[in-house]
């Protein structure tokens, strides 16, 4: 490395922007709300890890004792995505509640369709957090959307007595408190967090498996202060969630140059206007990894990262274009490389993408997992066994 | 609000069309944009550096640019922001890569606030964007979560691959090989408790979000709307 290279690197080995781009830290204006008597800050149990995050201010990311803010994309057409994380969390041993009293954040159809307003969103959001805090459990959002949105209801309001007082009357009707939680975590935090002991688990060499990553524009550019950025993960300038995990896994992360640019998936466009969603997503994300990256697996952490990326490949493929790279949540690659099945657990068969290449490569005997998954629904088929359940996959 | 359009460096005295339109009735429009109180939190002037057309997804395939909804909002200019909410402010992404403005706009989040006006007023811009899109807006309002595994229809994929096709056929036994307890649906997502959505009705009933959609679809407002009613009504909830 040149001295030039060195200098650079030195320089950019702690991110600081701007003073005036600098996030002010909500966590003053939150904790004098609860002292007015506005509303109630659910607290970070004693149990909990600090990560960094973009302007510096220490996040705490709680262990154990969570309740999952379930995404209605993942668990409607991903379901291998909810189910890994329950069933990392369940193999390292913490509890978690999956809640019924639970509704989507309704960000998806508000940045789509705009059928919604700021009390709607930030009623439904008070909902969710009254519900959670209810049951003593500390939330844990799954869904990059809801994460972002979430955290723009915060600072509305935060920001707003008007807002405050208009939802505060609608949970009187619920009967429900006014609740924000201390911070707003997104699971791919608490898997940065965990990655040490994620890694512990692995049973897989994955050092020849050649990983891009897509970062959610919601998880980092909305509200872009809470988010996690690492000195020790491209050196602090893009977003340590996914790819900390990577490294730890010991997989061979690789750069691409629209590593910043969306995935397309555009809310709206994806549902009734997939042209432009395809364009993007194959010619400026998909593409331009295959040619500077050719990467085994591209890992996002977001619900219509997911959907978007790997559904656009199929058509695509018709166009003779460069596609035809597997896309999958870090989730569900941590949890493969931790032994969970394929079908059971991640749930590929419900991707569109072959991810059959990439299990070889890991290591993973597709054939012989398929076999075994066709024999769980043999079972359920006939009556035998009503559904499959956690003991069926190890956990 | 002077209507700047008649500034002299603007070369066409009227440069946005929509001359049907009475200027009134657009700033009565733009008047309800600007007074949203997200709306100042959104735009802190613009100086045209294009960054943000640089980070949009949808400039780069539509006829559209975040840079020209933060300068048409910065200057007020009602004709130019009428236009756009009829013809530009469907083809955002709303993926919010335009927070990267050194000055702190958020062209996006203007959107989304025009969107809503266009939605809450029956613009022909809404009701055609959302053409298809009633289905969802039943499933999101009626049932707490939008996307369900039902939607991954065939017909309505065609482009997502084989794999949908799979889905589909399978659809209950694969649910039933899920290891989520909550996740054995096949209408929703998770299962929703029947207080929950109960509750999120009084949400969209309270807060107007229900009666947001009467104007851009008539009919699915008034299937919700009875939905909603018989079910509280049931329940013995007033609001």
């Amino acid at each position: 490395m040149s001295d030039a290279v060195a200098v650079i690197l030195s320089k950019k080995s702690s991110f600081e922007r701007e003073p005036d781009r600098r996030s002010a830290d909500f966590h003053e204006e939150l904790f004098a709300l609860e002292a007015a008597g506005e509303l109630i800050v659910q607290r970070v149990s004693d149990d909990y890890v600090n990560v960094p995050t973009k302007y510096g201010i220490p996040k705490k990311i709680q262990r154990g004792h969570l309740w999952h803010h379930k995404s209605c994309g993942q668990c409607g057409h991903i379901p291998g995505y909810s189910t890994s994380i329950f069933w990392i969390m369940r193999k390292l041993g913490y509890d978690y509640n999956d809640p019924r009293d639970q509704t989507s954040c309704t960000a998806w159809n508000y940045y789509a369709s705009a059928t919604s307003n700021q009390a709607a969103q930030a009623a439904v959001a008070l909902r969710n957090f009254a519900a959670a805090y209810e049951t003593g459990y500390f939330p844990l959002i799954h869904c990059g959307t809801s994460y972002g949105h979430y955290k723009e209801v915060r600072n509305e309001l935060l920001h707003q007595p008007e807002l405050r007082a208009q939802v505060r009357k609608v949970l009187g009707k619920l009967g429900k408190e006014m609740v924000i939680p201390e911070e707003i975590v997104h699971y791919s935090e608490w898997l940065y967090a965990m990655r040490d002991e994620i890694a512990a688990n692995s049973i897989l060499d994955l050092s020849k498996v050649a990983v891009t990553v897509h970062p959610a524009c919601h998880y980092y550019k909305l509200v872009e202060g809470d988010a996690i950025y690492d000195p020790d993960v491209w050196h602090g300038q893009r977003t340590a969630a996914v790819s900390g995990l990577v490294q730890a896994l010991g997989a061979e992360l690789k750069t691409y140059s629209t590593f910043f640019d969306c995935c397309g998936f555009g809310f709206r466009h994806i549902l009734v206007q997939r042209d432009f969603t395809r364009s993007f997503a194959t010619l400026r994300k998909i593409e331009v990894m295959r040619e500077e990256a050719n990467p085994d697996v591209v890992l996002t952490h977001d619900t219509g990262c997911v959907t978007a990326l790997d559904k656009s490949q199929f058509a695509t493929r018709a166009h003779d274009r460069n596609v035809g790279v597997p896309v999958m949540s870090e989730a569900q690659f941590a949890a493969l490389s931790m032994g969970a099945h394929p079908f059971k657990v991640c749930q590929l068969h419900w991707h569109s993408t072959d991810f059959r290449p990439l299990l070889e490569k890991m290591g993973i005997d597709h054939e012989k997992a398929w076999a075994e998954f066709q024999e769980d629904l043999k079972r359920l088929e006939s009556g035998e066994q009503q559904y499959l359940t956690w003991a069926d996959t190890g956990v | 609000m002077a209507n700047v359009t008649a500034h002299p460096y603007l070369k066409l005295a009227d440069p946005a069309g929509f001359a049907e339109v009475p200027f009134d009735e657009k700033k009565r429009l733009i008047d309800k944009v600007v007074a949203d109180p997200r709306f100042p939190h959104y735009l802190y002037g613009c100086y045209e550096c294009g960054i943000c057309v640089a980070a949009c997804p949808s400039a780069r395939f539509y006829d559209f640019s975040p840079r020209r909804i933060a300068q048409a909002a910065a200057r007020l200019d009602i004709e130019l922001m009428f236009q756009q909410m009829e013809e530009d402010i469907w083809e955002c992404s709303q993926c919010f890569s335009c927070l990267r403005c050194p000055r702190g706009n958020n062209p996006g989040g203007v959107i989304t606030v025009m969107r809503e006006v266009a939605v809450k007023e029956g613009l022909h811009s809404a009701k055609s964007a959302l053409e298809g899109y009633s289905r969802i807006i039943y499933k999101i309002m009626s049932t707490g979560t939008q996307v369900s595994p039902d939607m991954l229809q065939p017909d309505a994929f065609p482009d997502w691959g084989p794999e949908v096709k799979d889905v589909s056929e399978n659809l209950a036994l694969w649910r039933r090989a899920l290891p989520p307890e909550t996740h054995h649906t096949t209408t929703t997502g998770w299962e929703v408790a029947d207080s929950t959505i109960l509750e999120l009705y009084v949400i969209w009933l309270e807060t107007g979000a229900l009666e947001m959609i009467r104007e851009v679809d008539a009919g699915i407002h008034m299937i919700l709307e009875e939905i909603m009613e018989e079910r509280l009504e049931e329940e013995g909830i007033e609001l």
